[in-house]
């Protein structure tokens, strides 16, 4: 192996880019080590540094001070010999949609120089590992996220690299094709001895690899065996009971608004708390009264701990929303039934039925493809139904589109901002799209300046800011009008734990004034945080109801417990099973 | 149990995988055989059938004051030719509000002494007023109208059995494209404007796409090296130039019956040559323009535009300003078009081939030494 025997080693390594006029530091200062012969986790929220780390290491870029070493080669010097060594997917891999699963394959054994005479067994292997054998003459675009996943990584593994970077394999992937990406990766790494380089910013996954590194905002905060992180924080982690008279919403605000906690979450059915000191917790007065137990500390504590302590202050912030509107609960905000939206022969959403009541925050859980855009799309009035009833706002989408959406909020996956206007411009431009002026114009843009705290921010280019500043932003405008229904398109996606957990407070605040939230995600333990959900797949509802409700459906003899995903998994496969039948 | 990177056969075996992958593509994506084959068909009918530059039914009209039979007999003279479409009005008054109104566009106006002034030698008894707001067709106008006006005086006078006192017969001859028909020159070309389509649009385009979807970057991270992913580019585009230009050639020859003096090797070369070019230009500009729509506006400004104003198919351009007539000479498509309209309509002429071959040789070099030296296998 390389230097020292480690795979890859980054010295002192700094990575600048410069958008535009400004410039933004990628990496400072980055030293790490990834070991041969296991899984190396490389975990941080967007705009971490993870995707430029591994283009580094696959010589796509040149660093500009300090020295990267791939497999003992300088992979600046001799990249093309790294490349020729190392598989590497990028997080959108380039698959040829136009080409056909066999074709894809031809092509990268092509460049990767592979002797004829040893392809076909080492295609009957990946597709084996891959579970792609049925589908080789179909072309690539026609195959689901999961499936073009797992295609991108048999494409990479045709000839078998010594070192695999993978570049955020597994976001935006359903649980299932989750699962089996992490199994190819565990037997690569068992059978072929093959030393893996993966990013994810899926917290979970951290106790996934044998060592990680964790990252944020271009630099190692640290690394280390996953378990050993949260060590430091044993008997300060615990599961506290929901008391009947509460609910889990309103105990998480209530312990996470207490000085001493630095996390407060939604954890299945109880809060998680993570306590600043080490301290009795019989002494700890919010706790009076409330059932709790001691729980093993976990990587995501971990994470937030090491955040909290970097940017202490900020957080914890009550957020007064609305002037609450309390009123008629019960009554169905959205009404969709039987929604139905074809592209060609092609079902996005096929009968989709659910009810939204008002304050109440609903979300559409599902992996890419699912089709939980294009409902949303049709919700808003963006895109017209095939067939089916929608109403929202009591209004009937297919007559009064622009009627309808005088009363909702919308928030997309990519946020919607003018990048080169700044916060101030982009309040004043949402504010009078919205037909706001005068006086209440100033007043809502002061009101979004004062509660999203973006005050010291009123100059700056959109595009300058950081993620969560930008998310909180995005919020804003579309609560310029105050809307009573907030349509939020994958919000929390790529943004850090902090940011996350910040960003449902405020949704929670909204929810209790009355706003009725419909979030899409793909985060499975957001769905802890909906009141109902709905978790969909190839463009239909699989299950609908609480969270508990949800879950209940799944229990098994091995599973009596089942998180989210395990719901998830057990109602993928349970329809699968059902369409083979 | 990997080929070497710098092996012969390793190299080999992945520039066939490129260009394999890349004639799949083309076989599946609707929109480059529609580039390729579609686009010259469109043009070509357009330019063909649309935009002439002859004079063909131009409607005229024409005022006699004092009808007498040598007017009669002008107008059925002029009658005769295919190139007026003529309307005899009453007096000038009407004539003038035909023309503002654009029904005419021009006036042949014959006085009341017609008659008198013919057998005399004052002088033209008749006057031509046209409209100029399109200068050329003025021209053109005015042009024929006095020759058909001098043809009509000569029969005249041998009617009469007299000579026509004339100081100096003009008769000319037209070398070349005897019959004028501006079609013969605007077709081939035409061929030029639509190989630099072809082969700068499509590259870019499909350069850029590569960029969009993220199959660069996975390009980018195998043992393949920069200039076989040139090559890889270079090689199926140029087959499908290639294709656009037999087939536009073909339908010069046989829907528009442009002749052909020169040979059909010369122009394969020449087309090949010319092909390079766009082929080189495209690759420039996907190194810089890594969308595609950015690709399309630059392509269209720097190649397709200059090819179309200032490579002399349209507009002549020794009837340009100096400064744009230097212009010219870095605009590829000029030299292809002279060689084009040379071997057309006049033959091998070797020197002017030669020259004009050896100035697309010469930007072929610069261009492909430019791309292979800013083409680099990096993301930035």
């Amino acid at each position: 192996m390389g230097e020292g025997g480690y795979a890859i080693t980054f010295a002192r390594v700094d990575k600048c880019f410069s958008v535009g006029p400004r410039r933004v530091e990628a990496l400072r200062g980055v030293d790490l080590t990834v070991r041969p012969g296991v899984v190396t986790g490389l975990i941080g929220p967007d705009g971490a540094g993870k995707t430029t780390l591994m283009r580094l290491a696959a010589g796509l870029l040149r660093a500009d001070a300090g020295r990267v070493s791939v497999l003992g080669l300088d992979a600046d010097h001799d990249a093309l010999q790294v490349q020729s060594a190392i598989g590497y997917m990028p997080q959108r891999f380039g698959l040829y949609e136009d080409l056909s699963v066999q074709e894809n394959l031809d092509l990268y054994a092509d460049l990767q120089g592979v002797p004829p005479a040893q392809r076909a067994a080492r295609y009957a292997e990946l597709m084996h590992m891959t579970g792609l054998g049925p589908f080789t003459r179909r072309l690539a675009g026609h195959l689901s996220g999961g499936m073009k996943q797992k295609l991108g990584l048999a494409c990479t593994l045709v000839r078998a690299p010594r070192l695999l970077l993978l570049d955020e394999p597994t976001v935006g992937v359903d649980p299932v094709s989750r699962r089996e990406l992490w199994a190819i990766v565990y037997r690569l790494v068992q059978d072929e001895r093959m030393s893996v380089l993966l990013s994810t910013a899926y917290l979970d996954e951290a106790e996934r690899c044998a060592e990680v590194i964790l990252m944020h905002e271009g630099q190692v905060l640290s690394h280390g065996e996953p378990a050993g992180f949260g060590r430091y924080l044993a008997g300060r982690t615990f599961a506290v009971e929901v008391p009947p008279d509460s609910s889990k919403r309103a105990l998480q605000t209530r312990l996470s608004e207490r000085a001493g906690v630095i996390d407060a979450v939604i954890q299945k059915e109880h809060v998680r708390l993570v306590l600043a000191e080490a301290i009795d917790p019989a002494t700890f007065d919010v706790l009076h009264g409330l059932d709790y137990r001691p729980v093993e500390p976990r990587f995501e504590d971990h994470f937030i701990a090491s955040l909290r302590k970097q940017q202490s202050g900020g957080g914890g912030n009550g957020t007064e929303v609305h002037a609450s509107r309390h009123g008629d609960d019960g009554e169905a905000v959205i009404k969709v039934e039987r929604l139905q939206r074809r592209f060609g022969d092609f079902y996005a959403v096929k009968d989709v039925s659910f009810d939204v009541h008002r304050g109440e925050v609903f979300g559409l859980l599902g992996a890419n493809g699912a089709g939980k855009s294009t409902t949303f799309r049709m919700l808003c009035g963006l895109l017209p139904a095939s067939g089916g009833q929608l109403r929202v706002a009591g209004v009937d989408l297919r007559r009064a589109a622009a009627a309808a959406r005088q009363r909702i909020g919308y928030m997309s996956q990519k946020f919607s901002l003018y990048g080169s206007l700044s916060v101030t411009q982009n309040l004043e431009f949402f504010a009078s799209a919205y037909g706001l002026s005068g006086m209440r114009r100033g007043e809502r843009i002061a009101w979004a300046l004062e509660t999203f705290e973006l005050t010291g921010q009123q100059q700056a280019a959109s595009a300058d800011l950081p993620l969560g500043y930008k998310q909180r932003l995005a919020l804003a405008c579309a609560l310029m009008h105050e809307p009573d229904i907030l349509f939020l398109d994958e919000p929390t996606s790529g943004v850090d734990p902090l940011a996350r957990r910040e960003f449902w407070h405020r949704i929670n605040a909204l929810a209790e004034a009355g706003v009725t939230v419909l979030v899409t995600t793909h985060f499975m333990e957001e769905a802890e945080y909906c009141d109902r959900l709905a978790i969909m797949a190839a463009g239909e509802i699989l299950s609908l109801g609480t969270p508990t409700e949800v879950k209940a459906a799944a229990r098994s003899a091995q599973t009596p417990d089942p998180s989210m995903e395990d719901a998830f998994i057990a109602l993928i496969e349970q329809h699968a099973a059902e369409a083979a039948a | 149990m990997s080929a070497s990177p710098n092996s012969r056969g390793g190299a080999a075996m992945r520039l066939r995988g490129l260009v394999r992958k890349e004639f799949f593509q083309i076989l599946r994506d609707p929109s480059s055989i529609a580039i390729a084959f579609l686009m010259p068909v469109v043009l070509l009918l357009v330019f063909g059938y649309g935009v002439s530059l002859d004079a063909d039914h131009i409607p005229i009209a024409v005022v006699a004051e004092q009808p007498s039979g040598d007017t009669a007999a002008f107008v059925a003279s002029m009658r005769h030719n295919r190139y007026f479409s003529l309307t005899e009005v009453g007096d000038m008054r009407a004539a003038e509000t035909a023309m503002m109104a654009g029904r005419v566009n021009g006036i042949i106006h014959l006085r009341a002494d017609f008659g008198r002034r013919l057998r005399s030698t004052d002088g033209a008894p008749i006057q031509v007023i046209v409209n100029g707001v399109d200068a050329n067709t003025g021209r053109i106008i005015s042009g024929y109208v006095q020759g058909a006006w001098g043809q009509w005086l000569q029969e005249v006078a041998r009617a009469r059995g007299e000579q026509l006192n004339t100081p100096v017969d003009l008769e000319p001859r037209v070398w070349f494209n005897s019959e004028l028909r501006s079609r013969n020159f605007l077709v081939p070309g035409l061929i030029a404007i639509i190989m630099t389509l072809i082969g700068a649009m499509l590259t870019a385009l499909v350069m850029a796409r590569e960029w969009e979807r993220g199959t660069m970057e996975a390009l980018m991270v195998t043992p393949v090296a920069i200039r076989e992913l040139l090559l890889g580019k270079l090689i199926p585009y140029f087959v499908l130039g290639m294709g656009g230009m037999a087939l536009s050639v073909a339908m010069a020859l046989f829907l528009f019956h442009v002749p052909l003096r020169g040979s059909l090797w010369l122009l394969t070369i020449a087309s090949a040559l010319f092909l390079l070019v766009a082929l080189a230009m495209g690759l420039l500009i996907s190194i810089i323009a890594k969308n595609q729509f950015v690709a399309g506006q630059v392509a269209l400004v720097v190649t397709f535009l200059p090819a179309f104003i200032l490579s002399g198919f349209l507009f002549d351009i020794d009837s340009m300003p100096a400064v744009v007539q230097l212009l010219t000479h870095v605009i590829a498509a000029r030299y292809f078009v002279a060689i084009l309209q040379t071997i057309f309509m006049a033959g091998n002429v070797w020197p002017v081939i030669l020259s004009n071959a050896f100035a697309l040789l010469v930007m072929a070099l610069l261009f492909f030494a430019v791309v292979r030296r800013k083409a680099r296998k990096r993301l930035e």
